[in-house]
């Protein structure tokens, strides 16, 4: 065992982020352990699970839909529930929404065009541990490369989560026709989180950004925090 | 027996998959209002008679061939085979 807090990546097939969000999570200092769909358990001593982008399942149906269904995603929820950090990045995010972790779904772009390139986004909320890096108000440059990325949810749900904070990240121009301009949301508790940007495509000025080091590097915290609980 | 579910975007959802369907059918020529996009699923289940099936439909619609979010679904009874 290393010092270092293990991050579960969850790796389905069409995955495509997974070696990116590890090795993003390696130099952020976790110890990154991908982790096969069909896994009954995460490793012993997970401090904290990422869902990475990709095309789990082609997208069939739905974006996320026949992953949030995968073996794996039991281990994850009863990891949730337990308030261990879980991250879902793209269509890790649409995954957590079909598995009715997160609030809302993510929907075909409004421009019904893929979209590539790097999106400025507003920190919202900084309460969840993901956040924890950030200020109020900050501006992100972190890139989007999504055909489903338009977040939607009912109008009182969505007021109610901006309510109470957990709208925790928006697009400052619109990028998908998203409810809100909604980038990112957190669960009830906090440990949950799903984001449409990729923040392991910035974690070094030579791509472009390095501002996505402010949310995993605030991941491997949480992850270190919660390995501590459960020991 | 076989069932045919009709998964549609529900009333009022943005679906700009069918205005872009419009679009192309307004080009082609055709006079159309409003064009709508939902997706078609042809199954057979095991089942001891219609109301069995269209309750095991009802459960798979809930748990994943539709989003109660953004999709209303509709179920056919078909024929036994």
């Amino acid at each position: 065992m290393t010092d270092r807090p293990r991050v579960a990546v969850i790796v389905f097939p069409g995955s495509n982020d997974d070696h990116d969000a590890a090795w993003a999570l390696g130099a952020m200092g976790a110890e990154p352990a991908l982790v096969w769909h069909q896994q009954m358990e995460l490793p012993a001593g997970t401090g904290a699970v990422v869902l990475p982008g990709g095309f789990s399942y082609g997208d069939y149906l739905r974006a996320g839909a026949i992953a949030s269904l995968a073996p794996v995603m039991e281990a994850v929820r009863t990891f949730a529930a337990n308030g261990g950090p879980v991250l879902g990045i793209c269509n890790g995010f649409q995954t957590l929404c079909e598995a009715r972790l997160l609030p809302g779904i993510l929907r075909p772009n409004r421009q019904l065009e893929f979209v590539c390139r790097d999106a400025s986004v507003r920190v919202e909320s900084v309460d969840a541990p993901f956040m924890r890096r950030c200020t109020v108000g900050q501006e992100l440059v972190i890139p989007v490369k999504h055909g489903e990325g338009a977040w939607y949810a009912d109008e009182g749900t969505f007021v109610q989560l901006a309510a109470r904070g957990r709208i925790v990240l928006r697009y400052v121009d619109d990028v998908n026709g998203a409810l809100g301009g909604v980038a990112g949301v957190i669960n009830e508790a906090g440990n949950v989180m799903g984001l449409m940007p990729h923040p392991e495509h910035a974690v070094d000025p030579l791509l472009g950004s390095a501002d996505g080091e402010l949310l995993l590097a605030a991941l491997v915290d949480a992850a270190a925090d919660h390995a501590l609980v459960t020991a | 027996m076989k069932a045919t579910v009709l998964v549609r975007p529900k009333d009022g959802i943005l679906d700009p998959q069918g205005e872009a369907v419009g679009h192309s059918l307004r080009n082609l020529g055709f006079d159309v209002d409003a064009v709508r996009v939902g997706r078609v699923v042809d199954l057979e289940v095991e089942a001891d008679g219609a109301e069995d099936a269209t309750a095991q439909i009802q459960r798979m619609c809930a748990e994943l061939l539709a989003n109660p979010l953004i999709e209303s679904f509709e179920i056919r009874l078909g024929e036994e085979t």
